[in-house]
């Protein structure tokens, strides 16, 4: 009985991404259910599914990551720009981006963990630091013009089939599980996340975890840019903006509680098709950008409302 | 009823699933008086009083106020009453003046517009019929605490409270403050408030009130009047129960020529001057009433608050633990007195919990070694049986005795060596005590090293081989087990040294 209800509340969420696709294929006259859009599909979430890895980290244990928005823009621009007008060959490019973004995630760490700033506030300052960054750097105008090979990141797929972005993501969801279930890092992340004290008391070096997950969280952050980069072959100093809002909620839809402590991988893979999903099928039946963000909005308030709920009711 | 009671607590009982908090408590507060009541760290006091205002609903029992009968009190019912509670922590807005926070909640207004220049003439007029001095502009947050309990006590009288509650009053006061508060309080009692004054320092209460009752346990024991009344009798009266057969027993283990642990004059964390020595195969009990330092000299050993001064030696080595990782790494586990706030990890599974501190040692390139993480897991679920279904239970779902038994798992497999004890079986029911102290015994005898804090009387005595008293952040007294004597314990407790317990009160005087 009680594993039953256990057993359905852990796959709930797969349900709900079934009946939604359901939805879409009977409301779009067959458009979404056809191999192409399945493909397009996973395309367009593996950016945001590479950052929801960092993220589900960071809100696993309690706290929030609000600059990955521009660490992807700015990841955008200084990659662009490193090939285009310093001539930097596209790995070694790639290789600094990274670099860079780690290196962000490790300055929002020392201002949450050793400074003692909330995340909220840390990453929000640090959010808008480097969205301006970013202007400083392009001048506001696209960077475009670098080497079709670059593409290698999202617009080629093997066999004409398989977007290697796809399996990036996918990479990287095996890499975070991996991290969450085998190394005893994932131990760490929930025992901080259910109760940082009593962590600290039974030895975990707290602020050390928490340099690991900004880094993390950067660090996807700056992959999810790459990406995303080689997809759209140019550079804007706006792409970013407001990405974080969609990872977030890819995150907390998937389960992972924002109370910390509760949440698995393959809730946050379910999350990010379920939100890919919506997007997609949303601009399939030509429903307005602004009517979209109404959707996710409301998406994200539900998801943190059952959450809430679910808190609430333990409680009592 | 000839007498004029103000207010009458009748055969309170009060419940809380799985255990009583009170189980049968009268109380008679006469118009005009002081009452002190006294009794031990959780013998009931603050659910008595929780009753009287209304926080807490008694299970059974009758309050009477003024000769009206209530089987519970409501926040309001209690103000409209006129009984008012000054608790230790106070309910002053720092950003606000004096006079602002007197009419807290209900300011003068006309209309929308507060009448600051009245609340402040009013506030003057009222702190001056206490005499006390207090510029009604101040910020609240810019006087001592003695004027902002003052401010407290101002706020009640205004509310026309006739019955005080003041609990642990001088707690947090200096002692030209106490005496400003024993001014203020006399003067109370002269216009006819009554009084119930509950505090640890037995010469306050001999100083102030006019008769004192005494719980234990949370059942009334007796009610004395104050100069018939003498220190020893109360100490008895507080303490004073029958020992039985509840601690297993143990042999003498005591290792006298391995000192594991050695303190010399550490200071830090709000403690001064402390020295001892913990051997191996020993029971050191720290006793004290709460607050005195003891929790807080624990944190220091564990690396988890800093060291000031002194000196740390372990196994002879002087240490400096400045995390608790590095005092696990040493040997060194503390085993807290809130275990669900600090001790547990009540979300994860028991299997997680006990590995915890370990997960490092046996992971190899960060890959936890799942095969040894079970085994170790079984082996502390065998050692000192925890039960539960399964290893993979979440700590949340055990009783409070088995989680208990997991933390000192995680520290057993941990391979530490000195182990300290804050309220060992807090919260915890009998038979689980019972258990708790198998384990303990287990321990020293396996050569480890215990400190154990206990505010229980009973529990120090009977699980200690020797006993460390601390009062106010200093080490009071030291008793060997032959010396084990609660009245003695309860004196040095009290701040009461050997010296000064016949300067304190002339009616002491065995030692």
């Amino acid at each position: 009985m009680n594993l039953n209800s256990n057993f359905v509340k852990q796959n709930a969420i797969w349900g709900v991404l079934l009946v939604e696709i359901l939805i879409f294929a009977v409301a779009s006259g067959g458009n979404f259910v056809t191999g192409h859009n399945l493909i397009n599909i996973s395309r367009q979430v593996s950016y945001y599914g590479i950052a929801a890895i960092g993220m589900t980290f960071v809100i696993l244990i309690a706290d929030i990551d609000l600059s990955i928005g521009s660490i992807i823009t700015l990841v955008n621009v200084v990659c662009a720009w490193l090939m285009v007008n310093a001539g930097v060959n596209m790995w070694v490019a790639v290789l600094i981006s990274l670099i860079m973004a780690t290196g962000i995630g490790l300055v929002n760490a020392v201002m949450v963990a050793a400074v003692g700033i909330p995340a909220l506030i840390a990453t929000f300052a640090s959010q808008t630091v480097f969205e301006g960054v970013a202007y400083l750097i392009s001048g506001g105008r696209p960077i475009s013009g670098f080497d079709s090979s670059f593409g290698i990141f999202a617009r080629w797929a093997i066999a004409d089939v398989v977007p290697i972005c796809a399996i990036i993501m996918v990479a990287c969801f095996a890499l975070g599980s991996f991290i969450l279930n085998k190394t005893y890092f994932g131990r760490y992340f929930y025992a901080i996340g259910g109760n940082e004290e009593a962590a600290e008391l039974s030895g975990i070096r707290v602020n050390r975890v928490k340099y690991l997950i900004y880094s993390l969280s950067g660090f996807f952050a700056g992959l999810a840019g790459i990406v995303l980069l080689s997809r759209s072959g140019s550079a804007q100093s706006t792409v970013g903006k407001g990405l974080e809002f969609d990872v977030i909620t890819c995150v907390v839809l998937g389960g992972v509680s924002v109370y910390g402590g509760v949440g698995t991988m393959s809730g946050v893979i379910a999350g990010v098709l379920i939100i890919g999903s919506l997007t997609n099928g949303m601009i399939l039946m030509d429903v307005s950008q602004y009517t979209q963000m109404v959707v996710k909005g409301l998406v994200l308030a539900i998801a943190v409302g059952i959450d809430c709920m679910s808190k609430k009711r333990q409680a009592s | 009823m000839s007498e004029n009671y103000v207010l009458e607590l009748e055969h309170i009982r009060k419940e809380y699933p799985g255990v009583v908090a009170l189980k049968d408590v009268t109380l008679q507060l006469r118009e005009g008086e002081i009452l002190g009541l006294i009794g031990e760290n959780g013998a009931g006091k603050s659910t008595l009083i929780k009753c009287c205002t209304g926080a807490v609903i008694p299970t059974s029992g009758k309050i009477r106020v003024n000769g009206r009968e209530f089987d519970r009190m409501t926040p309001q019912l209690a103000a409209e009453n006129g009984i008012a509670v000054i608790y230790q922590e106070f309910n002053n807005v720092g950003e606000l003046s004096a006079a602002e926070n007197l009419f807290l909640g209900r300011p003068i207004r006309h209309g929308m517009v507060i009448d600051r220049k009245a609340m402040e003439e009013r506030a003057r007029e009222a702190f001056e019929q206490l005499h006390i001095k207090i510029d009604p502009r101040e910020l609240v947050k810019n006087l001592s605490v003695g004027y902002q309990q003052m401010i407290e006590i101002a706020k009640a009288i205004q509310q026309n409270a006739r019955v005080l509650i003041m609990d642990e009053p001088s707690a947090p006061l200096t002692s030209g403050e106490v005496e400003s508060m024993f001014a203020v309080v006399e003067l109370l009692r002269r216009r006819g408030v009554s009084i119930i004054y509950i505090s640890h320092r037995l010469e306050e209460i001999f100083r102030l009130s006019d008769r004192i009752e005494v719980i234990r346990d949370g059942e009334y024991v007796t009610t004395l009047i104050t100069p018939e009344a003498t220190v020893d009798e109360l100490i008895t009266l507080m303490v004073g129960r029958e020992m039985t057969q509840k601690f297993p027993p143990r042999k003498d283990c005591i290792q006298q020529d391995r000192v594991v642990l050695e303190l010399d004059g550490v200071c830090g964390n709000g403690n001064t001057g402390m020295s001892l020595r913990l051997h191996a195969g020993e029971v050191l009990g720290l006793g004290g009433l709460v607050g005195a330092g003891r929790t807080e000299l624990a944190q220091v050993i564990f690396g988890a608050r800093p060291k000031e001064s002194g000196h740390i030696y372990l196994h002879g080595k002087e240490i400096n633990p400045r995390t608790p990782r590095e005092a696990i790494d040493l040997g060194i586990a503390l085993v807290p007195e809130d275990r669900k706030r600090h001790g547990a990890l009540l979300g994860i599974s028991i299997k997680n919990n006990i590995s915890m501190p370990i997960y490092e040692r046996i992971s190899r390139l960060s890959v936890i070694d799942s095969a040894t993480e079970q085994a170790v897991a079984q082996k502390y679920r065998e050692e000192i049986q925890i039960k539960c279904p399964t290893l993979n239970q979440l700590v949340k779902n055990l009783s409070g005795g088995n989680q208990q038994k997991v933390i000192l798992g995680k520290w057993l497999a941990a391979a530490c060596d000195v182990i300290i004890f804050d309220e060992p079986t807090r919260g915890i029911d009998v038979g689980a005590k019972f258990e708790i102290y198998k384990l303990i015994n287990t321990l020293v005898e396996q050569g480890k090293a215990v400190l154990m804090i206990s505010s229980e009387m009973e529990e120090l005595m009977g699980m200690s081989d020797r006993i460390i008293v601390l009062a106010e952040n200093r080490m009071t007294g030291e008793l060997s087990r032959e010396e084990f004597n609660s009245d003695r314990i309860m004196a040095y407790a009290s701040g009461i040294t050997d010296g000064k317990a016949a300067a304190t009160s002339p009616k002491t005087e065995q030692d």
